[in-house]
């Protein structure tokens, strides 16, 4: 029997694991396109009370390993009396870090955007709420989309970190066919296969949104 | 007939309106009275607060002191002195339309969306009821075969007349327009100018600056000149392009070329 087929006869694990990958995965992109979808309304026109902490906390969380925030998550959180799952503190972690990412590219391409329109907003009465969500927001979306896409990819690595803190999910099922049968390389090479299928799925689906943008002129990114 | 009755008639009505930007006088003791149908241009060399003097109006800068009212409505602040909630100040401002020199189209929206997108979303008009009007007041600006077009596709002239529908879907007491041909290629300006002056025909109450002297000239009610934040001429637009009363408004008139009798 050969490596391969001891992996193929395991493929319940890896099915299993690739899963609760994409879970993760999903889960804490929307959790972080939200959070920084948030910090970027926060920030708009805002006082410096507010602002400051806000920036404050977006350039921890950047300046901050990622494994470090999981495991404070998970290991340190208890000790203030909240007691998250591997799992949820895995996800917590993801959106909360890349949250802070997101908010950062919302932010470098808000400073940027043409005053003209937001005047036109209001003289049209729009109020900030609705100026943010109708018009600021689509745009900036539509701007950032290759960084956002860069980051999506940041945050699908990050998952495989979860390993450590004991959450189940794609490199962990690797880890343990590995060590169980000693075949690493054929194990990793699999890993490997699922999360390059994941990254091409995305890169596709960021190409067709590209199409979308281009079409109102935001292809000069 | 007192102040109160005066303002309710007028469609925006300004006094003693002052604003300085850091130390410098820009607008000093306006006043100015649009009654309801009127084209009011204001004419006046770069600098002299002619922009300043519109944005004031629809508060997109905040006066120093004196008192704006559209269609006796006070913008900005109560009468009372309290200042005014965004939300009621946006209700206020939705009752001008305002034309930038830059057009400022939202460039995500098509032409339609671009129309619909206030009465829709800030005066909670149905999507039906919206694209009525939209589609009507494209097709008053010649627009109308654009409407599934994206800003970035159009042509300057095309970009202004959409953004003057734009304007136009709010049914605003009053219509502000800021230089809107400057930015133009010179044989774009005639057909934004055309469209101009449809309305004004139609009986649409306007405040325009405006460099284009011929243009102010027949169709204006009332000229205005501006110099240095400064009302210093005002009178209909014979008496103004023909017998200015200060040196200051012959010298600016030789300056401009201009404009025989239309
Ligand atoms: N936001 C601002 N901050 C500081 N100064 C300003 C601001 N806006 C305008 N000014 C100044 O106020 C004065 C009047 O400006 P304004 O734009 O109203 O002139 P204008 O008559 O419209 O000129 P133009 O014909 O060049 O458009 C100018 O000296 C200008 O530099
Ligand atoms: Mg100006």
């Amino acid at each position: 029997m050969s490596n391969w087929d001891i992996l193929w006869d395991e493929r319940a694990q890896f099915w299993s694991g690739f899963l609760s990958t994409l879970e993760i995965f999903g889960l804490s992109i929307v959790g972080a396109f939200v959070i920084g979808c948030g910090l970027l309304y926060l920030l708009e026109g805002s006082r410096k009370r507010l602002t400051i902490p806000l920036r404050i906390f977006i350039d921890s969380m950047r300046m901050l390993p990622f494994l470090i925030l999981a495991y404070l998550l998970y290991y340190g959180l208890p000790s203030v009396g909240i007691r998250l799952d591997a799992w949820w503190s895995g996800v917590g972690a993801l959106a909360v870090y890349h949250g802070a990412y997101f908010a950062e590219i919302f932010r470098g391409n808000r400073l940027t955007f043409p005053p003209g329109q937001i005047e036109a907003a209001k003289a049209h009465g729009f109020t900030k709420g609705k100026m943010f969500f109708r018009l600021l927001l689509p745009q900036i979306i539509m701007q950032t989309r290759p960084l956002l896409g860069n980051q999506l990819i940041y945050a699908l690595k990050d998952t495989a970190f979860l390993v450590i803190i004991t959450v189940s999910e794609l490199t962990a099922a690797a880890n343990s066919l590995s060590s169980t049968y000693f075949i690493p390389t054929e194990a990793f090479i699999v890993v490997i296969g699922f999360y390059w299928a994941i990254s091409v799925t995305m890169e596709i689906i960021i190409k067709q949104c590209g199409r979308f943008s281009a079409k109102r002129g935001f292809d000069n990114v | 007939m007192s102040e109160a009755n005066m303002s309710e008639r007028a469609a925006v009505s300004i006094r003693h309106l002052s604003k300085s930007f850091d130390d410098v006088e820009v607008l000093r003791d306006v006043e100015l009275e649009v009654k309801t149908g009127e084209v009011v241009t204001i004419i006046g060399s770069s600098g002299s607060g002619k922009s300043t003097l519109l944005r004031c109006i629809n508060w997109l800068e905040k006066p120093d002191r004196g008192s704006i009212h559209i269609a006796g409505q006070r913008i900005g602040v109560h009468e009372d002195g309290r200042p005014m909630p965004v939300r009621e100040l946006a209700k206020v401002r939705a009752q001008t339309g305002m034309v930038f020199q830059g057009f400022n189209l939202w460039p995500h929206l098509n032409v339609l969306h671009n129309v619909t997108e206030a009465p829709i979303h800030v005066q909670g008009k149905s999507k039906r009821e919206a694209e009525e009007l939209a589609t009507a007041l494209l097709e008053k600006v010649g627009m109308s075969h654009k409407h599934d077009s994206y800003p970035n596709t159009l042509s300057g002239g095309q970009k202004q007349r959409v953004a003057i529908a734009r304007a136009l879907a709010m049914q605003p007491e009053v219509m502000l327009f800021d230089e809107p041909t400057s930015a133009l290629d010179p044989e774009l300006v005639g057909e934004v100018l055309a469209v101009i002056k449809d309305l004004s025909a139609e009986g649409y109450t306007m405040v325009m600056v405006t460099h284009e002297m011929a243009f102010a000239r027949a169709v204006s009610d009332q000229v205005v000149f501006l110099e240095k934040g400064l009302i210093i001429e005002r009178a209909d637009p014979e008496t103004f392009f023909t017998t200015p009363k200060t040196d200051r408004v012959r010298k600016f008139l030789e300056n401009h070329d201009t404009p025989s009798p239309a």
